[in-house]
């Protein structure tokens, strides 16, 4: 038998191998740049627009980032031996037809001086804590990054709030913003499963972030013991990536969406009552506002509060829960979301009915262009209050 | 006949029930016969002038009848009109 030397020897002469001078022209420029390295390697610096197929994976996952076996495909490792091994692989085994293996890996390519990428990482607590994300590619290291980046603000730490505040919490989002007036009440902790019996009487602003930070200490907190009005919204949302809306009556329902449309923030909203629930994203211009689908706000008979009515404490919990998912769909940017569609949710039939939802070309709000809206008009809202109560 | 989905808080003009069926052509002559078999829902779904009230939305299937012909959109037999009133509840 040969020596692992000989080996490798071997396999060089039967595969081809480029130099990192002819591969330093090939970034960027569509061919795939493969890095067959470990995980804690590729973190510690690589090729810029390289994709990370750890050579453990590399038959299961190459045509992740190569599916096209006639595609031209470079892999590189540190020194070129285990690229060389792999790209035997892909050659031999897994029928690719022009692949190449660099020659003296990651090593000679950055001894030359060519440019390198050295991502921001993840601290050994963090990949720990939040190793199932990282291993799902939808999420993976880029999308945590961008989770931990992330400023998310949450209306209301109630019902719908609680399970998002929670979750979002729990995935690492960076900075949770949280508004809310109210102290916590006994007969909320049917449902608002952030606060605790301990905490009746404490504002739920304070009993929210115990729970957050006993949940994640990476998440920055940031309290707003108010209600939002046409005074403070703009201040208040300004700068959030996601607004996540759980707000229980129509005028700020309204003053959202005009002041989220105004600074281009997409709000994920969602509203229960009894057993039943809404929930659709509004992406100020790539699809319709609230106001494009509800011009005008119902008369106060048809729009009664789960304070009044009631509602399955469970409820909150699963639409809350849907709203999380599109929160991060969005900041991730996978998948499709739930942009220009509402789905409704009935839970004692335990069936969901899509709608879909249209742009209005006639938008009092989304329909302009909100560089066109002067600085006089821009934070200046009708009083929402009066103009709920005359529609009621 | 068409199937016409009752909301949480129109069901109790209704009855209680949560799927109506109801006749007409068109989705006004629809909504017309369930408000002649349930009066209640009359003044929740159309304005004095007996037009849709705006804060009413109406799907013909998945469809806003809004982006079709409005009531007089045609209604096959087997459709699913779903009546979705604005809803605010969060807390």
């Amino acid at each position: 038998m040969p020596s692992g030397a000989e080996f490798i020897r071997q396999i060089k002469s039967e595969i081809d191998e480029v130099d990192p001078s002819d591969v330093k022209p090939l970034v960027n420029n569509g061919v795939a740049i493969v890095d067959v390295r470990e995980t804690d390697e590729f973190v510690a610096g690589h090729l810029p627009g390289a994709k990370h197929v750890p050579r453990a994976y590399l038959e299961q996952r190459i045509e992740g980032v190569a599916p096209d076996r006639s595609q031209r495909v470079v892999l590189y490792c540190a020194s070129g031996n285990r690229s060389a091994l792999a790209a035997h692989t892909l050659i031999k085994d897994l029928g690719y037809e022009n692949v190449q293996s660099m020659t003296g890996g990651y090593t000679l390519w950055k001894d030359r001086g060519y440019d390198v990428v050295v991502p921001r990482s993840l601290s050994p607590e963090q990949r720990e804590r939040y190793s199932r994300h990282l291993l799902v590619p939808e999420v993976g290291l880029e999308g945590q990054m961008k989770l931990l980046d992330a400023k998310v603000l949450c209306l209301g730490a109630g019902g719908l709030g609680s399970p998002i505040a929670l979750y979002l919490a729990a995935a690492g989002v960076g900075t949770l913003g949280i508004v809310d007036d109210d102290v916590v009440d006994l007969s909320n902790l049917q449902r608002q499963v952030i606060h605790t019996t301990a905490g009746i009487g404490t504002p739920k602003v304070d009993s929210a972030e115990a729970a957050v930070k006993d949940l994640n200490p990476d998440v920055n907190v940031v309290k707003y013991q108010t209600r939002l009005d046409a005074s403070n919204i703009m201040e208040i949302i300004e700068g959030y990536d996601v607004i996540v809306d759980g707000v229980d009556n129509f005028p700020t329902r309204y003053l959202l969406n005009d002041a989220s449309v105004r600074l281009g923030i997409p709000v994920v909203s969602a509203a229960i009552l009894g057993f039943e629930g809404q929930l659709s994203v509004f992406a100020p211009h790539d699809g319709p506002c609230y106001r494009c689908l509800f011009p005008v706000p119902p008369p106060a008979e048809l729009a009664p509060s789960c304070g009044a009515n009631g509602v399955l404490g469970v409820l909150p919990g699963t639409m809350g829960l849907l709203q999380a998912t599109e929160v991060i769909k969005l900041i991730t940017g996978s998948g499709t979301p739930l942009i220009g569609r509402l789905l409704m949710y009935d839970a004692l039939d335990a069936t969901t009915t899509e709608l879909k939802v249209r742009r209005d070309p006639e938008c009092p709000i989304c329909s302009r262009d909100p560089e066109d809206i002067s600085d006089d008009e821009m934070g200046v809202f009708p009083d929402y209050e009066a103009f709920c109560a005359a529609a009621g | 006949m068409a199937t016409v989905r009752i909301p949480p808080v129109l069901r109790p003009s209704v009855g209680g029930e949560r799927e109506v069926s109801a006749d007409g052509a068109n989705v006004g002559e629809v909504l017309d016969s369930l408000a002649s078999a349930h009066p209640d829902t009359r003044g929740q779904l159309f304005g004095e002038g007996g037009e849709l009230n705006r804060y009413v939305n109406v799907y013909l299937n998945d469809e806003d009848v809004r982006v079709l012909d409005g009531l007089d959109t045609t209604v096959s037999e087997g459709d699913t009109l779903v009546i979705l009133p604005a809803m605010a509840g969060g807390s």
